[in-house]
């Protein structure tokens, strides 16, 4: 009977710990929700990646033509001197293999999305990962991982992605993605070290200890969901790091080599270069869509970074 | 003082002592290990395992680290598999060409970003800060290959100010001290030689520098008005003390302390867009060499050292900008 009691006044405590964590009793979620929504710039970024969003997924509704497929109207005059403009039907013209240049472009957005949103993924749960075991373990386990970041941090991110392509004997979407994924882990894991550490010293997780709540609840349910925030910003940053990444590999040759695989970093990279004097379009379109999704995922990276600053509170 | 320079060359030696390791491990894990990769898909297998036994790979994992390491000391990165020149004699070349480069986009970041960011700062708010913080993000924003086919386009093809690649006028016959075209010339009062190799190093110095200079900008500002609402800012001027020399003395003297640690940061963004930069104006430094190693067939032994080296020089302009704190900060030179 006692023990039930014991129990249950345990809980409550537990209870009490998570909802000193939340100053202010507001979740701090929803307090970062309401300032950002104040913030013009944060809202232009959210704008961009909504419509970013909406056209990689509905892109087999909006555009026009199959990517992949050749049209007669595009081959017929296409040389190495001459690719087809603006004709009825192909409002952008064609691309060198004479396929619809528009469709490529709106296709373009799923392919640039799945290789920034997965890069960023794995890199985070990686760097998460190895950031957990630091901050938690403490000791030696963190002196190695923290050395092992400092040597991958020694390099700069892009030779040590094109190190990381050029192990591979073929280069393939996998490959970019991997490699770009890896470059953030470093950062990931020391971002999440720091807010495990400063997590460790807390009032909340010293309550939850002189509780006896075991190491491995207070590392998962207590220090692990309260310094996720700083990751989740820098991952929206990343995702426009990853993409430029992506395109600068496509640009030196080490990209996806499927021709057939719309990407804007591929176009970019190889046609939007090789074709840049006969008609500079294919650069261009491709370039200015990075550009701003990049833009769209730093701004609201940005905006959001400020509004969970505890130091814009009010 | 030099306790702190001890120290961190200490940690100098571990973090490229790791480094060794993570490159020989690299190198081991080449798509069918370092033999096949010099020998290519015609080798038979006696003249594999003959090379096998003339590099060692059959003695025990320690013992290859070890000449490895060796090796590596003493500068012997063997020979580059595509034009059987000797690494050392590559990168002879390609260095100077680099840091050539570099060091000019950061005179533009530098020069360019630290008055632009601390302008921003002083009208905040206003006209000046909000172009600042745009052109900021468009400038992170931009693949900067891109941009160079940009600038390139404008500038040479349209309006034909600058050439459009290469270090030096095809003809011109300066002469080589030190690889440092722009410094050559000066040494042997070659004026017209710097003169052109400094119309050659504008538009890709340029390219190279946005990314630092949109960084260099944006930490300025903040860091400006980080100071401007410290307590001894409002000090001096309630002691009366000219606007000019708050300014100078209080101000931009306290707020450089983030802006030289980022400026040690922006030399890995200023490497690797180097390597983009100097595909775009065929430029000949290392970032050529390691597109060129990388393209067909890969060049390892060369791709290993320029990637080797260019980190060392990554991890030793941050050890000397943890240095130099100590001139700027006189709280850390107590210490």
């Amino acid at each position: 009977m006692t023990n039930v009691l014991a129990e249950k006044k345990k809980a409550r405590l537990e209870q009490l710990a998570q909802a000193a964590a939340e100053p202010g009793g507001v979740g701090l979620w929803r307090e970062a929700l309401r300032r950002l929504r104040r913030n013009p710039a944060g809202m232009v970024g959210a704008v961009i990646v909504l419509a970013f969003l909406l056209l990689a997924v509905f892109a087999p509704l909006i555009a026009p033509h199959d990517p992949a497929q050749r049209f007669k109207e595009l081959t017929d005059n296409l040389r190495a001197d001459h690719i087809p403009g603006a004709m009825s039907g192909f409002p952008l013209g064609g691309d060198p293999n004479g396929r619809d240049f528009l469709s490529r472009l709106i296709y373009g957005s799923r392919q640039t999305l799945f290789v920034g949103v997965l890069a960023t993924l794995i890199g985070l749960t990686a760097g998460v990962t190895i950031g957990a075991l630091a901050g938690a373990l403490g000791g030696w386990v963190d002196m190695l991982l923290m050395r092992l970041t400092d040597v991958m941090l020694a390099l700069p991110s892009l030779l040590l992605a094109i190190s990381l392509v050029a192990l591979a004997s073929k280069s393939s979407q996998w490959t970019v993605i991997a490699a770009v994924a890896t470059v953030n882990v470093p950062i990931f894991a020391r971002l999440l070290r720091g807010a495990m550490l400063a997590q460790r010293e807390s009032d909340h997780v010293l309550a939850a200890r002189s509780l006896g709540v075991k190491q491995r609840a207070i590392v998962l349910r207590h220090m692990l969901p309260n310094s996720l925030t700083a990751v989740i910003v820098q991952a929206t940053l990343t995702f426009s790091v990853a993409i430029l990444d992506a395109a600068a590999l496509s640009f030196l040759g080490l990209g996806d080599p499927d021709i057939n695989r719309a990407e804007w970093g591929l176009m970019l990279g190889t046609d939007g270069q090789r074709y840049f004097e006969v008609r500079p379009e294919l650069a261009y379109y491709p370039a200015i869509a990075i550009v701003v999704v990049a833009l769209g995922f730093t701004l609201l990276g940005e905006a959001m970074r400020e509004s969970i600053d505890p130091k814009n509170r009010r | 003082m030099l306790r702190v320079i001890v120290r961190r060359l200490l940690q100098l030696a571990v973090t490229l002592f790791a480094l060794s390791i993570l490159v020989f491990v690299w190198l081991r894990s080449l798509p069918g290990g370092p033999v096949d990769a010099m020998l290519g898909d015609r080798a038979t297998p006696e003249r594999r395992a003959l090379l096998v036994k003339a590099l060692g790979y059959d003695q025990p994992i320690l013992v290859q680290y070890w000449r490895f390491l060796q090796r590596t000391l003493v500068g012997d990165f063997g020979a580059s598999t595509r034009s059987g020149d000797s690494v050392l004699s590559v990168l002879g070349r390609a260095f100077p060409a680099t840091i050539e480069l570099t060091v000019a986009a950061m005179i533009i970041a530098v020069g360019l970003g630290v008055p632009l960011g601390y302008l921003a700062a002083r009208y905040r708010g206003r006209m000046p800060d909000n172009l600042s913080v745009v052109g900021t993000l468009v400038g992170i924003s931009i693949p900067i290959f891109f941009l160079g086919y940009l600038l390139k386009d404008v500038f040479t093809q349209h309006l034909h100010w600058f050439p459009p690649s290469g270090r030096i006028s095809i003809g011109m016959d300066n002469t080589h001290v030190t690889g440092f075209f722009v410094l050559d010339g000066i040494l042997t009062r070659e004026w017209d030689a710097s003169a052109d190799a400094i119309w050659h190093l504008i538009l890709p110095a340029a390219t190279l520098a946005t990314i630092p200079l949109a960084v260099i900008v944006r930490i300025t500002r903040a860091s400006v008005l980080d100071v401007l609402n410290e307590d001894y800012v409002r000090t001096a001027e309630a002691k009366g003390l000219r606007a000019k020399v708050v300014r100078q003395r209080h101000v931009l003297r306290n707020a450089l302390l983030p802006v030289v640690t980022t400026i040690g940061l922006q030399t890995g963004a200023l490497l690797a867009g180097a390597v983009l930069t100097e595909k775009v104006f065929n430029w000949g430094g290392l970032g050529t060499e390691i597109t060129n190693s990388i393209s067909g067939s890969r060049d390892y032994p060369v791709l290993q050292a320029v990637l080797m080296l260019a980190a060392i020089v990554f991890i030793v302009v941050n050890l000397l900008v943890d240095l130099s704190y100590a001139v700027i900060d006189p709280r850390v030179r107590v210490r």
